[in-house]
């Protein structure tokens, strides 16, 4: 069963995905690796990373040295196609217009959805990230706690291959022994971080990614991930045998044509067509999720992008991983009479509860990079360290004034120059006026490299303000209603993003470092808009009570039995931790119960 | 909908850009640009899917903009701002002029100020060489060249040449982040990266040396 056109759906399968990133390639590959007979439908074109990704071009390759455009929002090498913040004939709308209150959503119409260029970190989150209502009286708990979930965030770690360090943390889990790769050299600015760091409190240790730093062990892994299921374990072997690891060049926003870090495509997906068992179907939009008599889900009616035909697909359960609101806006746009508020609603909490990560960052020049030995630190194309958050002893006194934490990400050193390499080089250089000539290629020189900056990633416990709707008169360009999205910050939010940029401005300094941004104090202009940073979760949350979320701990909604979640919509808060991980954690998870529920005779 | 605006997502291309104090600088410009009355070109952009693994050279997706004179006057300026040295070549030597050219040719946006910039500042740059030696910018000796510039690069420029210097600081960025995007300014300015390898040592000796780590 391979990738196939409209024509060429079965008559029913056993689970229809809709969604084709990492909840839906998860939920495809553990599904087919057990014998369903699974269908993904992806919004996007088919994708092949290895002959369509540029992997070691310059920008002096591309138009406009590579630069941002309207059509590749994120450069033109960064592997996001026919995807964006804005995409022609697929609009949303925001209920204000005040800047501070806008959502922006980024959509990845392609298959293997985001994870084709996202930044492969992969943190856990942590035990008391899954019950801030217990540890800080806000927010939800969650029903499922850390021990739940640790298992599959081996499992998950094991089979996508994940490089990092285990230090012990406080509430940054370690993986269990023989899971993790090793983690690559630190550069220089890293020690250098390191060490300084510590005068400002920072403990810096290595970063986990999905890139693959040595060859995958396929002899002994494929035996821990499927016990006792022979075809499986050869399928995942063979795969892992085409792996090549890390050959430390280039940007993983570019994609990975020797499949040395994971995404979707290549890791989930590859193994799941081997197996037979998927068929894929690109260019499919989903509009709606079908009910039969009974109130199950009888499958989902979709658009053919190729043809602009309705079809419809069916199933005897169906997963929703389009991403969190995508899925949301599924949900929403599924009415009946049995719900006609929206399918699996009857909480009327389905759009509620959305978070992101609670984001801001600072960078300074540091004088002590300047003249450093010419050497190459490209690495592992992104961060090999980051600074975990540690002050939990004052949070949990309600010292901060904001409950969790935040985790900073930080680059520094000797990058593939941008067009922008000599931005603000005059005044660096101490120089008034404009310069140029040998000069100019002196200074350049000097002081290529010396730039550092941290960005915080930090949790977001859900509030009444941040929400979306169905817009009551827009239509994309299929016809289908889009989303209106409500956002508010709270004061948690804005006092953390204050403490944010003490943090790192003290860090910075400890380092040396000149301060680049003007001093502004002011947490509502320094906070990155809603879905900026492209970890928004929520919209149809877990929980332990029906009335008030949406699925319960099996991202199986409440209302439908055989409806289940498997993006980031059934995410009760955002962590200090980037989510893809526990998405794909979860969507195993949610796998393993939808199996034994079609077992037991229930779905 | 709001246009894409310069800020990054935290966990990606990230850090580079958070680095650049330019960036907020770059979309302030970029709002008084789009309501520019650019006289920009009708061509269409590569569109949301264009073949990335290709090499592009200018001209390639949109059609070039300068007349011969105006790219006179840009291959002298981008080699008054980037000359050749005994390691390295100068600006034109590796098409940065051609570079500019795709730039202001572009139909996005971001680029349609500096499209009127730029072509209003050859232009200008021209009159003021006929009018200080009687000659274009191109046909000026290097000394006549060096004057000038150094004139437009000065701190305060005199009041007459202001919308020559603020012509000249732009020219300036894009000629050096032209120049430093390609092969031999990536080795200019030091950069020795995108070089497939089977192992990642870390820093050497002397580098760790330079900041006091070893």
């Amino acid at each position: 069963m391979p990738n196939i056109t409209s024509d060429k759906l079965q008559d029913s399968y056993d689970v229809v995905i809709v969604g084709s990133g990492a909840g839906g390639g998860q939920t495809a590959y553990t599904l087919t690796m057990e014998g369903l007979k699974v269908l993904i439908l992806e919004a996007g074109r088919s994708f092949d990373v290895q002959t369509e990704v540029a992997m070691l071009q310059l920008p002096s390759h591309a138009p406009l040295r590579g630069e941002k455009t309207p059509d590749k929002q994120y450069g033109f090498h960064d592997c996001s196609i026919n995807s964006g913040w804005d995409i022609p004939g697929e609009p949303y709308t925001n209920a204000s217009k005040a800047p501070v209150d806008e959502f922006r959503w980024w959509r990845q119409r392609m298959m293997g959805g985001r994870t084709n260029h996202w930044g492969r970190i992969t943190l856990r989150n942590g035990p008391y990230d899954f019950k801030p209502r217990t540890r800080f009286g806000l927010g939800f708990d969650w029903p499922i706690s850390y021990d739940d979930i640790a298992p599959y965030y081996d499992k998950v770690e094991m089979l996508i291959g994940v490089f990092g360090s285990n230090d012990g943390l406080e509430n940054s889990p370690d993986s269990s022994p023989g899971v993790l790769q090793p983690a690559p050299k630190l550069r220089v600015g890293e020690l250098y971080a390191q060490k300084h760091g510590k005068k400002a409190g920072a403990h810096i240790v290595s970063i986990h990614r999905a890139v693959l730093t040595q060859p995958q062990d396929a002899n002994t892994l494929p035996a821990k991930l499927h016990p006792g299921n022979a075809k499986a374990q050869a399928i995942l072997a063979d795969s892992m045998r085409t792996r090549s690891p890390c050959f430390w060049a280039t940007d993983c926003h570019r994609g990975c044509a020797i499949r040395a870090n994971y995404d979707s495509q290549t890791v989930h997906l590859r193994p799941a067509l081997a197996t037979g068992n998927l068929d894929i179907l690109p260019n499919a939009m989903a509009r709606e999720v079908t009910l039969d008599k009974k109130g199950r889900a009888s499958g989902v009616t979709f658009i053919d992008k190729t043809t602009g035909r309705e079809g419809h697909a069916k199933g005897r359960a169906v997963v929703l991983a389009a991403s969190s609101q995508e899925s949301v806006r599924l949900l929403l746009n599924s009415k009946s009479s049995a719900f006609p508020q929206g399918l699996a609603n009857s909480s009327g909490k389905v759009g509620k509860y959305i978070t992101d990560s609670v984001s801001s960052s600072l960078s300074a020049y540091i004088p002590a990079f300047e003249g450093m030995p010419i050497h190459n630190e490209d690495g592992a194309g992104g961060p090999h360290a980051y600074v975990p958050w540690t002050l939990h002893a004052q949070n949990a006194k309600g010292q901060l004034g904001f409950p969790g934490g935040y985790h900073l990400e930080f680059t520094t050193g000797r990058q593939m120059p941008s067009l922008n390499v000599i931005n603000g080089i005059d005044s660096r250089a101490g120089h008034d006026g404009v310069l140029f000539g040998a000069k100019l290629k002196e200074e350049a020189r000097r002081t290529y490299g010396c730039q550092m900056g941290f960005g915080a990633q930090g949790t977001m416990l859900p509030n009444d303000g941040c929400f979306t709707e169905i817009d009551p008169e827009l239509k994309d360009q299929w016809g289908i209603p889009v989303l209106r999205f409500h956002w508010k910050w709270t004061d948690f939010e804005l006092n953390q993003v204050r403490h944010q940029q003490q943090r790192i401005r003290e860090i910075l300094e400890a380092m040396g470092g000149r301060i680049s941004a003007k001093a502004d104090n002011d947490p509502a202009k320094l906070i990155r808009r809603g879905g900026e940073v492209i970890h928004e979760v929520g919209g149809a949350i877990m929980g332990a009570d029906r009335e008030i979320s949406v699925t319960n701990q099996w991202s199986q909604t409440w209302d439908v039995k055989n409806l289940f979640m498997a993006d980031g919509a059934p995410f009760a808060s955002t962590a200090d931790k980037n989510p893809t991980l526990t998405i794909m954690a979860l969507a195993w998870r949610m796998a393993d119960h939808l199996m034994d529920e079609m077992k037991k005779g229930n779905i | 909908m709001s246009a894409p605006k310069d800020l990054p997502r935290m966990d990606r291309r990230t850090a580079l850009q958070w680095m650049l104090t330019a960036t907020a600088s770059m979309a302030a410009r970029d709002a008084q640009l789009v309501a520019a009355d650019a006289a920009s070109s009708n061509a269409k952009g590569y569109g949301p899917d264009p073949v990335m693994a290709k090499v592009y050279k200018p001209g390639d997706v949109w059609p070039l903009t300068f007349t011969e004179p105006q790219r006179r006057a840009t291959r002298a300026l981008c080699d008054v701002i980037i000359p050749a040295d005994a390691a390295s070549p100068s600006a034109s030597a590796v098409g940065v002029h051609d570079f500019i050219d795709e730039w202001i040719s572009s139909p996005y946006p971001a680029q349609a100020g500096d499209r009127r910039v730029i072509l209003e500042g050859l232009k200008w740059i021209d009159e003021e060489s006929a009018r200080r030696f009687s000659k274009t910018f191109a046909e000026l000796s290097p000394e006549q060249q060096l004057a000038l510039c150094t004139d437009l690069a000065a701190s305060k420029p005199k009041p007459e040449l202001k919308k020559g210097a603020a012509f000249f600081k732009r020219f300036r960025d894009l000629t050096a982040g032209g120049y430093y995007t390609t092969p031999e300014g990536m080795k200019a300015i030091g950069y020795v990266g995108n070089v497939p390898s089977g192992s990642f040592e870390g820093p050497p000796i002397e580098a760790l040396k330079h900041v006091g780590l070893a």
